[in-house]
């Protein structure tokens, strides 16, 4: 008997996306509105199932884990997700895009990184992957009537596949080297043989196909420009769910598959976390447009992670674990905030968000503090997460590695106030209105906000369960 | 079966032709010849299953690939061309250093690649692979079956919507 019923969440996710997909077909047009809280609803009862059965764990078939660092990351998509289809609501509405198909590929997207972030094979692996990237590849060509997002949308899916092709190329090799595709398999016979050049090979191949995920310099070119074509809520999810369910999955094979070659990959993880930390950071001084500042910025926090692996330790886990989850918070704000200007002045540019404080305090204030915490800031939990990397590193004695990531983030407080210059001290165009936020996206602005601050002030519950997540996950 | 001797000169015969084709596909300047070059490396390609003694995957990879999918190119490169057919699929000014680049990635890959010691499964093949095909995709890969069904339909829905444009519910 196959023991189906662990992979409960998985199979809700799949049963309600495509029964979104349905509902489409049943609803009558003018009431598909309601599609969208059908979705959030449903969303925050999955991310409740998730969190009750935190500890769940098991194996399905000798290659799809069950275990609480993969239910840590389940909680972190869904929590992601479901601020998501909040912020869409009004936006999907405005922008004339199909309801229920944008909700269900939603969801689906959702379901591409459980399975990406569970497997303990590399066929899953693959085929979670290509279903998140697919079906984000044509959210963000979802806009369809603005040319921006059509172009981002063809440069995702060209550069996509490239990607995909190279992680193919690499999985190949080191299932030719090591003779098979589970995971844990693998590590067994790295470990008994040791390591031929031709899994050296093919590390070098699958470390481009994750840098290229989670937008590590140099593979970071697609980002800006799919970043500000794609539909504001979908790059909000897009920067936030995808990179932290492609760095699971990067822990699961690396950590897995292959500690021991650590000493050679953690080399390569320290030239490209410098070269992501100088020019996300640096690149992003000169942006004028709040999507393509926030997708620089993106970079740059994905450089910050990189740290976490660098340090190739338990408490390097658990940091990345936690500052991705507080990351999905700050990142998802700031992208709550743009959605909720661009719904009232259809703009993205940062000169518009001039006198912002004064027409929407809320819209402001939000952005101000997501920023802030992105900065690492330190009431925000920003600061928390940031000093765990930084913590991991240090005990590895990458010192000067630290003290890089601490004035590379001083660099990152000056483009980030630019933002809150302008709309604090900049004064409102000529004739504009104080901007109305529908009430339940305020809603997840003001938890998201609230959150932001809780784990800033009180992060004991959440370090430790992060920490201790890490512990069961990977043991030196 | 084949002797070994027969059998490694039909696959370097294969192998030279799927190279072969496979480089016509990309330094081709008419994207048609390209696209019936894809077709001849895919048909190499069920060529070299065969001599895996994976018959029905070679049947599979005819049927879809050749058959199917190079089919629909054709069709697309058809239904969308514009200009002057001879002239559809050209080089951009970058190809010297893409050149210079993929031949070095390819002289290292080669080097590594000929220095591993391959480990060689050996035994006999199954008789009946298409119930093996079976047994694997409903019992040990049932996950990343089903996965790569909802994959499919993903990508099936997103390619109407974007195929079907603007205003269409008005």
């Amino acid at each position: 008997m196959v023991n189906v019923q662990i992979l409960i969440i998985e199979i809700l996710m799949a049963v309600f996306g495509l029964g979104i997909l349905c509902m489409g077909l049943l609803v009558p047009r003018d009431s598909r509105r309601g599609i969208g809280y059908v979705t959030a609803v449903g969303l925050a009862v999955l991310l409740i199932l998730a969190f009750v059965m935190r500890d769940a764990s098991g194996v399905f078939l000798n290659s799809y884990i069950i275990d609480p660092f993969g239910n840590y990351f389940k909680i972190l998509f869904l929590a992601a997700a479901l601020l998501t289809a909040v912020c869409s609501f009004e936006y999907v509405e405005k922008t004339g895009m199909n309801q229920s198909e944008y909700y269900s590929l939603l969801v689906l997207a959702t379901l591409g990184m459980m399975i990406l972030s569970s497997s303990g094979e590399l066929i899953s692996l693959y085929l979670g992957l290509e279903l998140m990237t697919i079906t984000f590849i044509i959210l963000t060509g979802f806009h369809l009537d603005n040319s921006k997002s059509a172009e981002a949308g063809i440069k995702y899916l060209l550069l996509g596949a490239l990607s995909s092709a190279i992680f193919l190329y690499g999985l190949s090799l080191v299932y030719g080297a090591t003779g098979s595709t589970v995971i844990k398999q693998i590590g067994f016979v790295v470990a008994t043989n040791g390591a031929s050049p031709a899994l050296v090979l093919g590390t070098i191949f699958l470390l481009a196909g994750f840098a290229f995920k989670v937008t590590v310099v140099p593979f970071h070119m697609w980002s800006p420009d799919v970043y500000e074509g794609a539909p504001t809520p979908v790059t909000g999810f897009l920067s936030v769910a995808s990179k932290a369910a492609s760095i699971a999955a990067l822990f699961r094979v690396f950590f897995v598959a292959l500690p021991s070659l650590n000493s050679f990959w953690v080399q390569l993880f320290i030239v490209l976390a410098v070269l992501t930390m100088v020019l996300g950071n640096l690149v992003a001084i000169p942006q004028t447009n709040i999507k393509r500042l926030l997708a620089y910025s993106s970079i740059s926090q994905a450089g910050y992670l990189l740290l976490g692996i660098v340090s190739f330790s338990v408490l390097g886990v658990g940091a990345v674990m936690y500052y991705s989850m507080l990351y999905v918070f700050g990142n998802m704000g700031a992208f709550m905030a743009a959605t909720a200007f661009y719904n009232s002045d259809s703009s993205d540019e940062i000169e518009d968000y001039s006198g912002l404080a004064q027409r929407s305090p809320l819209i402001a204030a939000v952005m101000l503090f997501s920023l802030l915490s992105l900065a690492g800031i330190p009431p925000m939990a920003g600061f928390i997460g940031k000093f765990y990397l930084f913590m991991s590193i240090i005990s590895r004695g990458y010192i000067w590695l630290a003290i890089l990531g601490i004035l590379l983030s001083m660099v990152s407080v000056y483009y980030y106030l630019m933002v809150a210059k302008s709309m604090y001290l900049g004064a409102p165009p000529e004739g504009s209105k104080t901007i109305r936020v529908n009430s339940s996206l305020q809603i997840a602005m003001v938890v998201s906000l609230l959150i932001l601050f809780v784990l800033g002030i009180y992060p004991t519950p959440l370090t430790n369960y992060a920490m201790n997540t890490a512990v069961t996950f990977f043991m030196p | 079966m084949l002797s070994t001797s027969t059998s490694t000169l039909v696959f370097w015969f294969l192998t030279i032709l799927i190279v072969a084709s496979a480089l016509a596909v990309v330094l081709l300047r008419n994207i048609v010849h390209s696209a019936l070059f894809l077709i001849l490396t895919f048909v190499g390609i069920a060529g070299i299953y065969i001599l895996l003694n994976a018959e029905f995957l070679a049947a599979v990879q005819i049927l879809v690939y050749a058959g199917a999918i190079a089919i629909l190119v054709v069709f697309a490169v058809m239904l969308t061309r514009r200009g002057d057919i001879s002239e559809s699929n050209l080089f951009n000014k970058n190809y010297l250093a893409a050149g210079v680049l993929c031949l070095a990635l390819f002289i290292l890959n080669t080097f590594l690649i000929g220095q591993t010691f391959w480990t060689i499964k050996s035994g006999e093949p199954p008789l009946n692979n298409v119930g093996a095909i079976a047994d694997a995709f409903l019992g040990r890969y049932v996950l990343p079956f089903e996965v790569a069904a909802v994959l499919l339909l993903v990508a099936m829905v997103g390619a109407i919507l974007l195929a079907r444009g603007v205003n269409q519910d008005q």
